[in-house]
């Protein structure tokens, strides 16, 4: 049966679970020595468009999740073997990642 | 004789490489699925088939790189096992760290599907030697992320401890060294972005990748 104590415990519980989740985000993008044929190809295009200042055009992506554990350190040193292991591939891409 | 093929969900050439082992070779060919965590005893081939595992996600073979079935090969691999990785089976490997370097987007951004004249660099290597005094291959490639990439020092070294197997004449893809198949140090697993297994007979375009096979599965 629903008690209002117990919906009162629910509630809490989904607080506290919130309150120890750290928001995780990593950029990954292709080494500086690594030719990035999509950025060239958007630069030549954006230079099409008018935007002849452009230049440097590299592109990215983005992986954002949620972690449990309320250790922003721990976080971020799981969040950088992640990456390491498997969310980029470090022979031709850096990453950055964001915790908090 | 006795090979396998792995299937990963988006795999589309291993049923090629089944009918190109049991074609040109007397080898038994039994497939494994990428959820099993053992391979069939006794192998002497064990195949990564080309095509868009995991639909591509992430990069190109990094899903199927953390694959279950993937911890057995890379197991029969250290035991000296012969595994032949062809074209998305290549990136695979280069994602499974069993080689060095990683396949990028073509350097024209477009996808590549045409025959190609190849170079057999070193023709006296497990998987080579029955291209004998020939040293010329003609293969069809078919891909978008075929473009091999590896630092300077590494690229050196591939070239100097003749892993570099097969190089194209006209280089498709814009791959460094116009490098088109490499082997590892131990020289038992090989990573080549055209497929054998598409050109094993006359009637596709060109019979050459039929020494590939015959080549492992005579000296294993």
């Amino acid at each position: 049966m629903r008690t209002r104590q117990s919906i009162d415990d629910k509630r809490w519980a989904i607080d506290d679970e919130r309150r120890t989740r750290v928001k995780a985000k990593v950029e990954v993008f292709l080494k500086a020595g690594v030719l990035d044929v999509q950025g060239k190809a958007i630069e030549g295009a954006l230079h099409g468009l008018g935007f002849g200042e452009v230049s440097s055009v590299r592109v990215g992506k983005t992986i954002e999740f949620d972690l449990g554990g309320a250790d922003p350190a721990k976080a971020e040193a799981d969040v950088k073997a992640m990456c390491d292991r498997l969310l980029a591939n470090t022979v031709i891409e850096g990453y950055r990642v964001e915790v908090g | 004789m006795k090979a396998a093929v792995v299937v990963f969900p988006g795999s589309n050439c291993d049923r090629d490489c089944k009918s190109a082992i049991e074609t040109t070779t007397d080898a038994k060919v039994e497939m494994v699925w990428h959820q099993d965590s053992e391979l069939p005893p006794g192998l002497d081939l064990i195949v990564l088939p080309g095509g868009f595992s995991y639909g591509d996600y992430l990069r190109c073979g990094a899903m199927a790189a953390q694959s279950p079935v993937m911890r057995a090969v890379a197991q029969a691999a250290d035991e000296g096992r012969a595994v032949v990785g062809i074209c998305n089976g290549f990136q695979i490997l280069c994602e499974a760290l069993m080689l060095p370097g990683a396949l990028l987007r073509n350097a024209d951004l477009k996808y590549v599907c045409k025959a190609v004249e190849l170079d057999v660099v070193n023709a006296q290597t497990r998987f080579t030697s029955r291209y004998g005094e020939t040293r010329r291959a003609t293969m069809t490639v078919g891909n978008g992320e075929g473009n091999f990439f590896a630092d300077e020092d590494t690229l050196d070294r591939l070239e100097g401890e003749g892993q570099v197997l097969f190089r194209y004449r006209n280089n498709p893809n814009g791959s460094s060294r116009d490098i088109a198949g490499i082997v590892n140090a131990k020289g038992n697993v090989l990573g080549i972005m055209p497929h054998p297994d598409r050109t094993f007979e006359p009637d596709l375009v060109s019979a050459d990748g039929a020494a590939l096979f015959q080549s492992v599965l005579a000296s294993a």
